[in-house]
């Protein structure tokens, strides 16, 4: 396989909100103390009145964001994805979504990509809380490429949108397919047996699951699905009607993610499905993201072995 | 709306607004009384004497804001609302109803003259400060009021929209406290001291002015004090008693959510009437 090209998503993503504050004066961004990390001490440095320091409190950072938007700016709120769905989520509930209020919520170091800091730092339910509240609109990008996309969109959709960004590197993936916005599912390459809906770093190892499994006569079809919410129901659908089972994978919480979603979504026309994801667990510390990603099955490997079940798999 | 600083005229409106909340709460239904009789006042003087704002604008981009944090006496704000033609008066009574665009708490897309979705105590004087922040960003003169509770002065978030208010210099941001000394299961002292509410706002940087919350002259006074550009948030404290207005649910829990019954209902009326 090519080397594909990589980069690190948040550093993306300050460059693309630097590049979108410098175009647009009603963005303001705000952040807990993790500016750095987040990447919003770009538009710090380059924009300091754009830039609002909320100090450790991100209930009040949330709220301020929700009477910014009320009145006329378009605020990105920056924390670690746990502490900016997690301790502010009633805020966010009542303050922005049920207001429709215009407010981006930039959740960094998602799943186990802030492997050091363990469980307390890893966020694996995110998806799950922001995907319940309605107005919210939930973007998990597969690479950097489409952290600029998703930063595109958060600015064109008027209303609250959530977007989980990894900490670690991530590959440039392949585009072989056309594809619409990232409200759009998205086809990475086509099969008959299985198809594999993911979003994140699982895509890529969805597509390194499919190399295997054809040759063994194991037809993958991979799907990148990179908004958990609105679901697009139709486009799933029709990419799961004519196969014989279905595999989700993605780094968060298989109760209430991307594997949740697409159930729902085809619960009047279910498919044999199995859920990659963390088991109903919490993280813990290790040396390097990868080696969290071994140890609780989100590889390439718990793709192919699923696979393999499925489509052996009397019908 | 006009500006009117006539004390009478001030406090018959203040009769008009306690009457429309209890027409909103009617017979035999819970209602939150208490507390939406204690700032009655405060939010008399705010629609009827400080507020630039336009009934028939309701979103003007330079209007006053006012944000009722302790969402659950909005019925005080819909009767202010009524009162200044942003909707009928002979809406009240549909509040709490299935379909109503008179909603328990406030919520912002359904009534017009709501800024923010609150109840959901603690957060209205965070948002406050968000809309003061835009208004300083935009060089309006707009100023951003908040109604919090004194038992709301528990909620953690308070203190944080307290430190990054006074740290922004948000001098367009005031705070009034409807200290009612009450809190929705018995008195504040007795269940859940938050102490010196003065000295713990001065404390945090605050310009604190203390007041009677029922004194129409004073709350004018204070409200037009509060303009002075001291680069400091403003916090007024508005002493208040829970229920005030109507002798059978002052100082009293049990009107913090409580029903009338039909003769509580018209002695309400008439002791209202009487002022």
């Amino acid at each position: 396989m090519i080397e594909m090209k990589k980069a690190c998503p948040r550093e993306t993503y300050g460059k693309e909100l630097l590049k979108a504050a410098g175009e647009d004066k009603r963005i303001v961004a705000l952040d807990a103390d993790l500016s750095g990390s987040t990447m919003s001490c770009l538009v710090r440095q380059q924009y300091p009145e754009q830039y609002f320091e909320m100090g450790i409190a991100e209930q009040n950072m949330v709220a301020v964001a929700a009477g910014l938007a009320l009145s006329g700016k378009i605020p990105f709120v920056h924390s670690f994805s746990v502490f900016l769905t997690g301790r502010a989520f009633e805020q966010i509930r009542q303050s922005i979504a049920l207001a429709g209020a215009n407010v981006k919520l930039v959740g960094s170091s998602y799943g186990f990509s802030d492997f050091g800091d363990g469980a307390t730092h890893q966020a694996l339910e995110d998806v799950a809380v922001m995907r319940a509240l309605p107005n919210m609109t939930v973007l998990v990008p597969m690479d950097p490429g489409e952290v600029v996309e998703a930063v595109a969109l958060a600015r064109q959709i008027e209303g609250p949108v959530y977007i989980r960004i990894s900490r670690t590197e991530m590959e440039y993936m392949p585009r072989e397919y056309p594809r619409g916005t990232l409200l759009e599912p998205s086809l990475m390459a086509d099969g008959k047996d299985i198809t594999v809906f993911s979003n994140g770093l699982m895509t890529k190892e969805a597509l390194l699951a499919r190399s295997i499994l054809a040759e063994e006569g194991i037809s993958l079809r991979v799907v990148n699905v990179s908004c958990p919410k609105p679901l697009a129901k139709e486009q799933i659908l029709d990419y799961m009607r004519d196969v014989k089972g279905v595999i989700t994978a993605e780094e968060h919480s298989v109760i209430g993610g991307l594997g949740s979603a697409i159930l729902e979504a085809a619960a009047l026309e279910p498919k044999p499905t199995c859920l990659i994801g963390a088991n109903d667990t919490f993280g813990q510390s290790a040396e390097s993201h990868e080696e969290l990603l071994e140890h609780y099955g989100l590889t390439f490997k718990t793709i192919v072995e699923r696979a393999r079940f499925l489509a052996r798999r009397d019908v | 709306m006009m500006k009117n600083r006539d004390l009478d005229y001030l406090s018959s409106k203040a009769r008009a607004v306690r009457e429309g909340i209890v027409r909103a709460i009617g017979t035999n239904n819970k209602g939150h009384l208490g507390g939406s009789m204690s700032s009655a006042d405060v939010v008399t003087a705010l629609y009827f004497y400080k507020m630039n704002h336009w009934p028939n604008d309701p979103r003007n981009e330079d209007r006053d804001r006012f944000i009722f944090s302790k969402g659950h006496s909005v019925l005080a704000q819909y009767a202010a609302l009524a009162e200044c033609g942003y909707f009928p008066v002979e809406a009240l009574p549909t509040a709490k109803q299935l379909g109503s665009f008179l909603q328990g708490h406030p919520e912002r897309d359904r009534t017009p003259g709501i800024e923010a979705n609150t109840g959901s105590l603690g957060q209205g004087l965070s948002v406050g400060l968000g809309m003061a922040l835009a208004g300083k960003l935009d060089q309006k003169d707009y100023k951003v009021y908040v109604i919090v509770g004194d038992a709301e002065l528990a909620e953690g978030q308070i203190w944080e929209a307290a430190t990054t208010a006074a740290f922004y210099k948000t001098s367009n941001l005031v705070a009034i406290v409807d200290h009612n000394k009450m809190q929705a299961t018995g008195v504040i002292a007795d269940m859940y001291d938050i102490g010196q509410v003065a000295q713990k706002f001065a404390a945090f940087g605050w310009r604190v002015l203390e007041i009677d919350g029922h004194d129409m002259e004073a709350i004018v006074d204070a409200l037009d004090a509060a303009d002075e550009n001291t680069g400091q948030p403003v916090c007024i404290v508005a002493h208040t008693v829970k229920g005030k207005g109507v002798s059978f649910a002052e100082h009293k829990a049990s009107f913090h959510n409580g029903a009338m019954t039909p003769e509580q209902y018209e002695q309400a009326l008439e002791e209202i009437a009487l002022g």
